[in-house]
């Protein structure tokens, strides 16, 4: 049988699938031209322009109708489902749905944890995007430096989670560590050499990340401050939440860092890093910086590349040394590339999923939205909630989608 | 730059230095996997994949040839001489007669044992042991010998996974289905959206604006919500699970990356070439074909190889719209997956499992990497 | 034979309208130049006339059919755009015969046609080539070529030699003017912003500004009798001077004076209700002399002097309101700054023009 053969099957539906639109584009043109309007007669003149109002709709006929029905109508749909319940054969039920998601720990759960990717994996990505793009963009191994760091794009995040989960592999404590992470780890005995390793370095790191939201976050409150400044008051909201998230992530810096020194590490003891609870998260996003920053570099590298050098000559003219030229030259000029790179990482955040599902499934409190839905998809079958966690995250993309399309439009004019 | 008076060379070590730093720590990870798949299982579990690329020292047991045979008489003592390598030979550090002290000897010296029985070993692996009647007796003499072994990898773990293994481990039936699903499900989008592309890009109609407006905005919209309607709807219509609605689904969540790309692309090329085909009397079809399609052909590798890779290395789309209970259609991320849950701690299965998944994305990533950068660069919502 | 008429066509983009009631009768093998400042409307005009742009009004005739709605394919025209628009996919050989294989032509017929259109413009050699590895006036010929081949009724060129340098545009307009030649039946239309193109090549010139024509005459008349000031100042370099005059005695022969005290007797008739009235007196700068005698045209302070050996070019400062005057002199003259020189003119080379800058010949 054809079935039976999937490789036979796969190259039938290439050539039918491939010959069925190339058909469908042909013939609907023949049709158009040779029946319905034809260019002989009287109307010749007429008949071509109106066969040419009519092609532009062949053309994007089965594009219009894949992303219709594929795209567009599982959001209408997905809305609806979300205020029904399939138990009750799909009565409308208002935002009860909502309401028992709201009320599930783990929801909320999904939702923190979520955010802390958001933050995470989109700055740490652009951070040593730009970092590597920056380093490799004047040495001569610098495109081979970049296609090996840009190679995690090619593979899955199961393989990717595959990979990751052999480094934090965890044995018990007599035998040997195959797991790099644990290996490393049981090499600091609670020595000078951790306390420099583990306690003062990670409290600058931290007060320096500190630092850094504090100023972006004060960038963007200032304004509202400042007096005699006329902004839009669209911005508002925009630049109070900003506001909001950097104290939050100042106070968390600093009292992780205040942390730093309080706990105290089980030194010489293996750990099963994926239930640390909290701090498995970071071991799971570690995958997708892992991935995320050959994106980011190969965009940013592009964007270094298109400053104008003579800004730099000038600026070496001027006096300033690599990191002015860097910090005040040209960060400035690739702004707009950076939010672009930021935005799509952020995206892809939203929708992260194999990861997890693969590395934790969720577990040891390391649930995120797009899996919390898969579970209540497929595993609880309540399509109720499901449909209303998808849709928080397309609320969430939503500000996105409105900046995306604002954008495209004004470049389009 | 490099040409600027006065440079500190300091600096740019620095910048060498700390490349090279981030590439080994990006390449790390990969290259565990990659080792520890050609290791054995017990090899994987007794030392880090790290360990295996280095000689190790190893201590071994042998045993000299029973005396019952062997022996030769030489006098009142008797004699057994041989190899106890026997076709394998080390490279002998140490070595010992007790397996309280295991490197009490070097090689080529002489164990002196009670009574006058001794034992000598030489590097090469011979040994000569001799004694009385009654001490050359019985089993052979064991001998410890702490040797340095050089790293050793086999392909065992890929005849498994790809030929012998059964069931669950075995990945050749997945690598089909992964390659049935991915080569269809990323042609056809290409053929339907140039077509639409093309549209867009160069013909007048109303709504134009707001049609690419709509494909910018559906580019980000999350497929998880795509997830139940559809199902339903394949459920509904007849698809089913199975590879046609992963088609259809794959076919068209990559529409509107594809769209936006060769848009504009085609957007891009000169509008001159595009009137003198028509003042050439081509119609719209003849430009697209004759002109358009090779003129685009840079953006059309670009979509092919995002296309290629994200349905290749796609588990949530597979999960909901092909793969059915009884698993015979299963791609390689979900076996993977499987594996994972069934077998975590078997790394050699693991490893060889995930890097045969991961093979071809990197060799087409490697050969295609131009048009991967080209359409990343242009794919990015500016 | 008329071979092209355009009947009140007009062109608008919503409520814009770039072209305003043109009007043009073309004879078959006229070379027509439509030349214009930048955003006139002349490649609007010729993507018209291509069917590249739709018409909003009147009518467009190519022997004697209306095509208004032909697509450009039917027209029996052919095109060559500013940018060549070759196609970089095909050789050299493919580009020309791209069009006749669209039109069904048979294989012998395309191979005959191709060859003979590559003999004439020395392309031979490189017809198995792609256009990248070809120079820019060999594109330029393929372009041309590519326009031969198709054996057109109208050709329609789109300021073809603006991508060429300096000395190469030279030559590819000896080219081109030497094609004409050679293909004396044929209709040639052809788009520029450069007037010495235009006056070399052009059998009529179609002035056109603000989407209209501002004149439509052989080169030579548009020099000697420019319709108003904008063809005046638009035709010649450096451009006509216009100074203010007051008109002193009438007939058919106008006499005016100048502010400063000049005057010229001018042989163009005027009316008696001229009188009193103040005009534009057009000179070009190659018509002005130095002069010593009381019966000047103008005085002038000399403000820069270009010696450029050939000629010499005399810019002087501006006063009474008009703008500074220039003088073109042949040969080397020893004036230096500041001194204050009288100019003068041939009276039969002077130009009239009433207060709407309309020429006083044309009323």
């Amino acid at each position: 049988m054809l079935t039976d053969n999937p490789a036979l099957l796969g190259l039938v539906t290439i050539v039918i699938g491939v010959g069925a639109c190339l058909g469908y584009f042909f013939f609907s043109n023949v049709v158009l031209d040779k029946v319905i309007f034809p260019a002989t007669g009287p109307n010749a003149g007429r008949n071509i322009n109106r066969a040419n109002m009519v092609r532009p709709w062949l053309f994007l006929f089965p594009a219009i109708f894949a992303l219709s029905l594929y795209l567009a109508y599982p959001v209408v749909e997905t809305l609806r489902l979300s205020l029904t319940d399939r138990s009750l054969d799909g009565a409308f039920v208002g935002f009860e749905n909502y309401r028992k998601m709201m009320a599930e720990s783990k929801f909320w759960e999904a939702v923190r944890n979520n955010m802390l990717w958001l933050i995470v994996v989109p700055a740490a990505s652009t951070a040593f995007g730009l970092l590597v793009a920056q380093l490799t963009d004047r040495i001569r191994w610098g495109n081979l430096a970049k296609s090996l760091i840009f190679m995690p794009m090619a593979i899955s995040f199961v393989g990717a989670s595959v990979i990751f989960k052999l480094i934090y592999d965890t044995r018990p404590a007599d035998q040997n560590q195959i797991g790099v992470l644990n290996a490393v780890w049981l090499k600091f005995d609670g020595g000078i050499g951790s306390v420099l390793m583990l306690q003062v370095l990670p409290t600058l790191m931290y007060l320096a990340f500190a630092a850094i939201v504090a100023y972006v976050a004060w960038l963007f409150v200032k304004d509202i401050v400042a007096k005699g400044q006329d902004r839009s008051v669209w911005l508002l909201p925009l630049r109070l939440l900003v506001g909001v998230a950097g104290v939050w992530l100042v106070w968390l810096s600093v009292s992780s860092a205040v942390g730093v020194w309080i706990t105290e590490l089980p030194y010489g003891e293996p750990q099963t890093w994926l239930t640390l609870s909290f701090w498995n998260n970071f071991f799971l996003m570690v995958v997708l910086i892992w991935i995320q920053t050959g994106f980011a570099m190969v965009i940013l590298s592009a964007a270094l590349r298109g400053i104008p050098e003579e800004t730099i000559e000038a600026a070496i003219i001027d006096g300033a040394n690599p990191f002015q030229i860097f910090f005040k030259i040209k960060v400035p000029q690739i702004m707009g590339t950076i939010v672009v790179v930021w935005t799509t990482i952020t995206l892809t955040v939203l929708k992260v999923f194999d990861i997890v599902f693969a590395m934790t499934n969720g577990q040891w409190e390391t649930q995120v939205l797009a899996n919390y839905m898969y579970d209540k998809l497929f595993r609880a079958n309540d399509w109720g909630i499901g449909s209303a966690s998808a849709i928080v995250i397309m609320l969430l993309v939503t500000p996105i989608l409105v900046w995306n399309v604002y954008n495209a439009r004004k470049e389009m004019k | 730059m490099a040409s600027i008076a006065g440079k500190k060379s300091g600096l740019t070590w620095a910048v060498h230095i700390s490349v090279a730093a981030l590439v080994l720590l990006w390449l790390f990870p990969t290259v565990g996997l990659f080792v520890s798949s050609f290791r054995s299982a017990d090899q994987i579990s007794s030392s880090g994949w790290w360990a295996a690329l280095f000689p190790s020292e190893q201590n071994e047991v042998y045993r000299t040839a029973d005396p019952g045979d062997k022996r030769v008489a030489d006098g009142d003592i008797f004699v057994v001489t041989g190899n106890i390598f026997e076709g394998a030979p080390r490279d002998i550090k140490a070595w010992g007669v007790s397996s309280r002290d295991v490197a009490a000897y070097q090689p080529g010296e002489t164990a002196e044992l009670k009574d006058g029985e001794s034992v000598t070993l030489q590097p090469d692996g011979n040994y000569v042991w001799r004694g009385n009647d009654k001490q050359i007796s019985g089993r052979g003499q064991r001998i410890f010998i702490t040797a340095t072994v050089p790293p050793e990898f086999s392909l065992e773990n890929y005849t498994t996974i790809l030929f012998s293994g059964s069931g669950q481990d075995n990945m050749a039936k997945a690598f089909f289905n992964t390659l049935t699903v991915t080569i269809p499900a990323t042609i056809i989008p290409i053929v339907i959206a140039a077509f639409a592309a093309y549209a867009l890009a160069w013909m007048e109609f109303p709504g134009r604006a707001l049609l690419i407006a709509a494909v910018v905005a559906l580019l980000v919209v999350p497929l998880q919500l795509a997830l139940i309607p559809l199902l339903r709807l394949h459920l509904g219509i007849g698809i089913g699970k199975g590879y046609l609605g992963v088609w259809l689904a794959h076919t068209a969540f990559g529409m509107p990356l594809a769209i936006y790309l060769l848009r504009n692309y085609m957007v891009g090329l000169p509008r001159d070439i595009i009137e003198n085909a028509k003042v050439d009397g081509a119609t719209d079809f003849q430009i697209f074909t004759r002109i358009i399609l090779p003129l685009s052909f840079p953006a059309l590798a670009s979509f092919a190889i995002f296309q290629f890779l994200w349905t290749w290395n796609d588990l949530l789309v597979a999960k909901v719209f092909l793969i059915d209970a009884t698993g015979s259609t299963t791609v390689m991320t979900n076996q993977i997956v499987e594996l994972l849950g069934t077998r975590g701690g078997n790394w050699e299965i693991l490893a060889t499992a995930a890097f045969v998944s991961i093979a071809v994305p990197l060799a087409v990533f490697f050969l295609m990497q131009r048009y991967l950068v080209r359409g990343l660069l242009a794919g990015s919502v500016k | 034979m008329t071979s092209l008429s355009l009947k009140n066509v007009s062109k608008s983009y919503g409520t814009v309208e770039v072209l305003r009631d043109i009007n043009l009768d073309i004879e078959q093998g006229e070379l027509i130049v439509f030349v214009g400042p930048s955003g006139c409307g002349k490649s609007t005009l010729l993507r018209m006339i291509a069917g590249l742009e739709k018409i909003t009004g009147g009518e467009l005739e190519i022997d004697g059919m209306v095509v208004n709605d032909v697509p450009p394919a039917q027209r029996g025209i052919a095109m060559v755009f500013q940018s060549y628009a070759l196609y970089p996919h095909m050789t050299v050989y493919d580009n020309m015969a791209f069009a006749l294989k669209l039109a069904g032509k048979s294989r012998d017929e395309i191979d005959k046609a191709v060859r003979a259109a590559a003999d004439r413009l020395q392309l031979g050699p490189y017809l198995d080539r792609l256009p990248k590895a070809l120079s820019g006036g060999q594109r330029q010929r393929v372009a041309i070529g590519r326009s031969i081949v198709r054996d057109p009724k109208v050709f329609l060129f789109d300021e073809p030699l603006s991508n060429l340098d300096a000395a190469l545009r030279v030559a590819t307009r000896i080219e081109i003017a030497q094609l004409k030649e050679s293909m004396p039946e044929s209709t040639m239309i052809y788009v520029t912003h450069d007037q010495v193109e235009a006056m070399t090549l052009a059998s009529r010139i179609v002035v056109l500004h603000g989407g209209d024509v501002e004149q439509f005459g052989a080169p030579l008349e548009l020099y000697e009798r420019p319709a108003n000031t904008f063809v005046a100042q638009f035709i010649g370099s450096p451009a006509m001077n216009l100074l203010e005059a007051k008109v002193s005695a009438t007939g058919s022969q106008t006499s005016v004076v100048m502010s400063d005290g000049g005057h010229a007797d001018v042989p163009i008739a005027s009316v008696d209700s001229d009188k009193d009235k103040t005009v534009k007196l057009g000179v070009r700068p190659e018509d002005l002399t130095v002069t010593d005698s009381d019966d000047y045209l103008v005085s002038a302070n000399v403000d820069i002097v270009e010696a450029l050996g050939e000629t010499t070019v005399l810019y002087f400062m501006a006063q009474n309101g008009d703008p500074g005057l220039i003088a073109k002199l042949p040969g080397i003259h020893q004036i230096s700054r500041g001194t204050t020189v009288r100019l003068t003119a041939a009276a039969e080379k002077l130009h009239l023009f009433d207060g709407n800058g309309k020429s006083f010949l044309y009323r």
